[in-house]
């Protein structure tokens, strides 16, 4: 069974590091994204400080969901969906594997490009260290989350857009305390609030590895029967 | 590629074949003169060149920064140039010289972008300003990485090379009115521009390095241009290789 | 591994797509070295059929079992289906996608015997994006030697193949039966197998309609 994890995961990881695999574009759409914010406000510097922790979240976010159509639906279309579904692996630890792979290629690329585009947005020092690691708990939510919406929008026409719409909600929870974490260190907020929302962020990703995969196999097994 | 008859094949194959005895015979020399420009500049440039009288040892940055950014836009002035003539002749070598154009733009661009951050720093005292230069570079950057993401999607040279050429060109259209557009909008905000260099009134003992250095720069833009043009080229014949190996 | 005693018992099966009744009442056996094939015109549900053994679509009414019974594997995991789509990455290479299905099912330590057996060893180091249809269709097929399972599921196995591959495949699917296993087939085409049995699938269709 551990065999067949790995499996599904380094295929998927070597499928999106190569040529056309798209592993590069969520960054790069992220950056888009982030440049696109001074262009439409303005370059004033301490507007941009200010708003800097939201914008990298949004960019975040918008990256994330750009890459969920990944998830399921190439393997769904070339036939592939129905021997991943016909093994030993059940078919949650199957969707935990793809999002791991997901995170490990979008989630985790896309935090380590955040402080370089926090550079872009004039984000204060002190927030860097805070954010980053708000990013690394509140990423693999997106990831996880992310799998409900692709699986219940496999073999959809323009699914992609679909999945967007249903799990944007869900992410607003993570939305919230990732930008909590990284404000609570630049601004005069009570001391408790930088602690207290990395734990309420750690606490939505721990309930996100469970229901996203359980949720996701549900509707990925009424989609495709 | 099988539809092809074999005298298509060949005549699709002597120009490259040509060009690769070519490109090898002078790669050796190109590569010895771009070493010794950009030893020649170096020296000038970190060595036996004043400090500026207000930016003081910073700005020697320049002599990196100004060759960087002026090869950023001949990359993309190349990769377009030779997109039109790829589109228009059908010329095999220029989808070639096209494609392996722009990693080396894209990473001049980057080096163009560090560099300015980088010299930004003592004087905005923040790593990115807004200014209009260093956002239409940004945006350049962007069109590379755009036109590099397409050749990556498409797996078939043939129909890669026209799309990414169609690209190529709406893209060198749009450079000057994004640029203009930038320039615009960062004169609604802050009327004067902060960030000033080069120009005429340059001092001679500045001129020299930073003349050597640009020339350096090119020569090692289109020794890299060569040396990735050849290996495309071999790489396309791999493929080639590897198909009719399919085939049997 | 030793396939004696198995069977394969469908019992008053019936199957609905989108509302459609595509068949009701069906029910047939399979034993262990026996080999079916379904016939019937387009749209009668041969490939549904497959697919719900499989477990890929689901089960209106009635029954299916596989003995003997196994409460470590669920049933879609002892059983091969080959379907219409090749389950192919363009970007892998032939033997990685052998290597990444022997790992899935659990199966095969070495990949080559089964590359070998559909004349894909010289293919090996090739990206799938490179192989012609009948190529796919091969490395396809090599699925059901990286797994061994008792049931072959294969819906049309011979489309895209020239008449040497069909016959290694023949070869193959006598030499599965010889050991035991099942082969439960959906073709146009006769596959040449002397001792299978033929199972009108629009015989049951018209009862439905009657």
């Amino acid at each position: 069974m551990r065999r067949a994890f790995s499996a599904v995961l380094m295929r998927d990881l070597r499928l999106a590091t190569r040529a056309g695999g798209g592993g590069g574009m969520a960054v790069f759409f992220f950056l888009i994204v982030v440049t696109i914010v001074p262009l439409g406000i303005g370059p004033d510097l301490n507007l941009l400080a200010m708003i800097a922790p939201g914008m990298l979240w949004v960019g975040l976010l918008l990256s994330a969901l750009l890459t969920l159509d990944r998830l399921f639906q190439a393997d769904f279309e070339d036939g592939s969906m129905d021997i991943l579904m016909m093994g030993d692996l059940p078919l949650e630890a199957l969707v935990a594997a793809k999002a791991v792979g997901h995170w490990l290629t979008t989630g985790l690329p896309l935090v380590i490009a955040a402080p370089l585009l926090g550079l872009l947005l004039n984000l204060d020092e002190s927030a860097y260290p805070p954010l980053m690691l708000a990013m690394l708990l509140g990423s693999p939510a997106l990831s996880f989350l992310g799998t409900i919406g692709a699986a219940l929008t496999v073999g959809v026409r323009r699914g992609g857009l679909l999945a967007s719409l249903l799990v944007m909600p869900f992410y607003i929870p993570v939305l919230i305390f990732g930008v909590g974490a990284a404000s609570a260190a630049t601004s005069a907020m009570p001391s408790g609030v930088y602690g207290q929302s990395l734990s309420l962020l750690g606490a939505v990703s721990l309930v996100s590895l469970v229901v996203g995969p359980v949720a996701a196999a549900v509707a990925l097994r009424a989609n495709l029967r | 590629m099988s539809t092809l008859s074999t005298s298509q094949r060949l005549q699709a194959f002597a120009n490259p074949t040509r060009f690769m005895s070519l490109s090898g015979r002078i790669l050796g020399p190109m590569a010895a003169v771009t070493a010794l420009l950009l030893l020649s500049g170096l020296y000038f440039a970190l060595l036996d060149s004043p400090p500026d009288y207000q930016q003081g040892e910073t700005v020697r940055i320049m002599y990196v920064h100004v060759p960087s950014a002026w090869l950023a836009m001949m990359g993309y002035m190349i990769m377009a140039g030779a997109s039109a003539i790829g589109l228009i002749f059908r010329h095999p070598l220029a989808d070639v010289c096209a494609k392996s154009a722009a990693p080396i733009g894209a990473a001049f661009t980057f080096l163009a972008l560090v560099t300015g951050s980088l010299w930004g720093k003592p004087m905005w005292g923040t790593w990115w300003v807004w200014d209009a230069r260093l956002t239409s570079m940004l945006i350049l950057l962007f069109l590379y990485l755009g036109y590099i993401a397409l050749w990556a999607t498409i797996e078939e040279p043939a129909r890669a090379a026209r799309g990414a050429a169609v690209l190529a060109l709406v893209g060198a259209l749009n450079v000057p009115i994004i640029h203009y557009s930038v320039v615009w909008w960062n004169t609604l905000h802050q009327p004067a521009s902060v960030f000033r260099m080069g120009g005429p009134t340059i001092a001679a003992s500045m001129l020299t390095p930073l003349m050597l250095m640009a020339l350096g720069f090119t020569m090692l833009f289109v020794t890299l241009l060569l040396v990735r043009m050849r290996a495309e080229i071999l790489r396309r014949r791999v493929r080639g290789l590897l198909l009719a190996k399919a085939d049997m | 591994m030793s396939h004696t005693a198995t069977s394969l018992t469908i019992t008053d099966l019936a199957c609905e797509r989108g509302a459609r009744r595509v068949f009701d009442g069906l029910s047939l056996s399979l034993e262990g070295g026996e080999a079916l094939v379904l016939t019937g015109p387009n749209g009668v549900g041969k490939s549904s059929l497959l697919r719900q053994i499989a477990g890929l679509v689901e089960v209106s009414s009635g029954s299916i079992s596989l003995a003997p019974a196994d409460e470590d594997h669920p049933m879609a995991a002892r059983l091969h289906y080959v379907g219409h789509l090749d389950a192919l990455k363009p970007a892998m290479s032939v033997h990685e996608t052998a290597r990444f299905w022997a790992d899935f099912y659990g199966g095969a330590a070495d990949v080559m015997p089964a590359l070998d057996a559909f004349d894909l060893v010289p293919l090996a180091t090739l990206p799938v994006a490179y192989l012609s249809a009948g190529q796919k269709r091969r490395l396809g097929l090599s699925r059901l030697l990286l797994a061994s399972r008792v049931l072959w599921l294969l819906d049309e196995p011979t489309v895209g193949l020239d008449t040497a591959s069909i016959e290694r495949l023949k070869g193959l699917m006598e030499a599965h039966l010889e050991g035991g296993g099942m082969i439960m087939a959906a073709t146009h085409l006769d596959l040449g197998l002397a001792q299978a049995r033929h199972f009108n699938l629009a015989d049951v269709a018209r009862q439905v309609t009657a």
